[in-house]
């Protein structure tokens, strides 16, 4: 048997466990649904903490999208996956968080760029590189941050269309039921998204390439 | 074969593009655009380096430490949503709305010996009439303010047009109920140019915040190309005209109105 077989009999077994743990979660068995948020926490933290940038955020988008999917879970019986569903959900609840954190920032006007948590507030520990010269430490920071704001600059659209497309690998279709549009609304935002990321990023890694040698893991 | 787009490239490398055989082949071939796509790799490749940080081995458990005291006994069943509060509230409005326009109608018209009473759908049909009357009024004035706007002589590099959006985002959730309301009703032509109205507001809705001046006039050509401002100012005509034959006179009987209402 082949590693392309594996998976997809894993994913397979995964998705008939997950719809026995709702059916029984239905009948009024809280602990399987322990099973589900357990299961699935990592996938949904990951997508929230794209979309929004930071963990604080991440961690809210997690526990309301695992309370929504619980509250509606009676809507979900009929479906086949529940990891795609709570991923709908929570990049729906990332949109309105982001919104809500944009109006908040535009009225403290402030750039943006403090966080709540504080890890990701030090530049330095988001480098990963065991021998860093301070050229390539300087390059690789001055990049990270340019990233940082070209990802912030996008309008909510173009954030969820990129992370889900080219982090997740989500299909045109899951996107644009995410954004509420056809598909090809959804492809063309992906495009303007890679767009703009690259013309405000092109020239800073034209100028360091070896920053990128540089990535830590993701 | 022309150099390939921007665009083309970026959907080949996200791996939406429909002629993937025929770009890949062009690609070995031409110098420029293997060039181009190597610039576009190399800034997603330096994307892909953001990291995101391992929340760690007990995060799932956390995750339902923390939410476990907020869940309910027991999930609802899709019945029991229809009664969440936000729904109950939603159905009250909706529910006053008839009720207003029923007292409204008994009001300003006695009910004589020859009059006719009004019947549920008529009222429901009235009510209908009006709302999407309003909506429309709505929907045009923003269109129309759109259409109209220019840059202005400074030549801003961009164009804000988040006020916009958010209306255009209160529009479709309006737009959606209607369309719905009137496809259900039978008014296939009512529905035909809501669901023409709702793709305009979604591509304003779905538009970035702050546009060009060329993507900003490209917005103006699609809303004038669609020839959508007509097609609402002709159905909101229609439907005052709709509403006026609506109001009975104590000459005319129910047959009469239907008449004009077919007219």
């Amino acid at each position: 048997m082949n590693r392309m077989q594996q998976s997809v009999e894993s994913a397979q077994a995964i998705a008939a466990s997950d719809a026995i743990a709702v059916e029984r979660t239905l009948a009024g068995d809280r602990d399987a649904f322990r099973v589900l948020v357990e299961r699935h926490s990592p996938n949904v933290f990951r997508l929230a903490y794209r979309m929004t940038g930071n963990r604080h955020d991440a961690e809210e988008v997690v526990q309301e999208a695992f309370l929504r999917s619980y509250q509606k879970l009676g809507q979900f019986a009929a479906r086949a996956n529940f990891g795609t569903w709570v991923y709908r959900i929570a990049a729906n609840y990332a949109i309105d968080r982001m919104r809500q954190r944009r109006k908040e920032d535009s009225r403290r006007q402030e750039p943006g760029v403090e966080r709540e948590d504080g890890m990701e507030n030090n530049p330095l520990d988001q480098v990963h590189d065991p021998a860093p010269t301070p050229e390539r430490l300087t390059q690789s920071l001055e990049l990270r941050k340019q990233m940082e704001a070209a990802l912030a600059a996008l309008s909510h659209s173009e954030r969820t269309a990129f992370v889900m497309r080219h982090w997740e690998g989500c299909g045109i279709e899951e996107i644009a039921a995410v954004l509420k549009s056809n598909s090809g609304a959804a492809k063309n935002t992906v495009f303007r998204a890679v767009q703009k990321l690259r013309q405000a990023l092109q020239p800073f890694v034209e100028r360091g390439p070896q920053a990128r040698a540089m990535g830590t893991e993701s | 074969m022309n150099h390939m787009t921007e665009e083309e490239l970026i959907a080949y490398r996200e791996g939406e593009a429909s002629q993937r055989a025929e770009i890949a082949g062009h690609l070995a071939d031409c110098k420029e655009c293997r060039a181009e796509m190597d610039r576009i790799d190399a800034v997603l490749a330096a994307l892909d380096t953001l990291r995101v940080p391992d929340p760690g081995a007990d995060y799932g458990r956390r995750v339902w430490q923390q939410i476990a005291p907020r869940l309910a006994e027991r999930p609802m069943r899709w019945w029991q949503t229809w009664l969440e509060p936000r729904r109950l509230g939603a159905l009250g409005g909706v529910a006053a709305l008839i009720i207003t326009a029923f007292i409204i109608g008994r009001i300003t018209k006695p009910v004589g010996k020859g009059d006719n009473i009004a019947t549920t759908e008529q009222v429901r049909e009235r009510v209908l009439v009006v709302a999407v009357g309003e909506h429309l009024g709505r929907s045009e004035m923003m269109l129309v303010e759109l259409s109209n706007a220019e840059p202005g002589a400074s030549k801003p590099k961009q164009i804000n047009i988040s006020s916009e959006q958010r209306r255009a985002e209160d529009l479709l959730e309006e737009n959606r109920l209607y369309r719905q309301t009137a496809s259900e009703a039978g008014d296939a032509g009512l529905a035909s140019v809501l669901d023409e109205l709702e793709r305009v507001l979604l591509d304003v809705a779905h538009s970035p915040d702050k546009v060009t001046p060329a993507q900003f006039e490209a917005i103006q050509k699609k809303i004038e190309a669609q020839g959508i401002l007509f097609k609402v100012r002709v159905v909101k005509k229609d439907l005052q005209q709709r509403q006026e034959a609506a109001k009975p006179t104590p000459a005319q009987n129910d047959s009469k109105n239907r008449e004009r209402n077919k007219a």
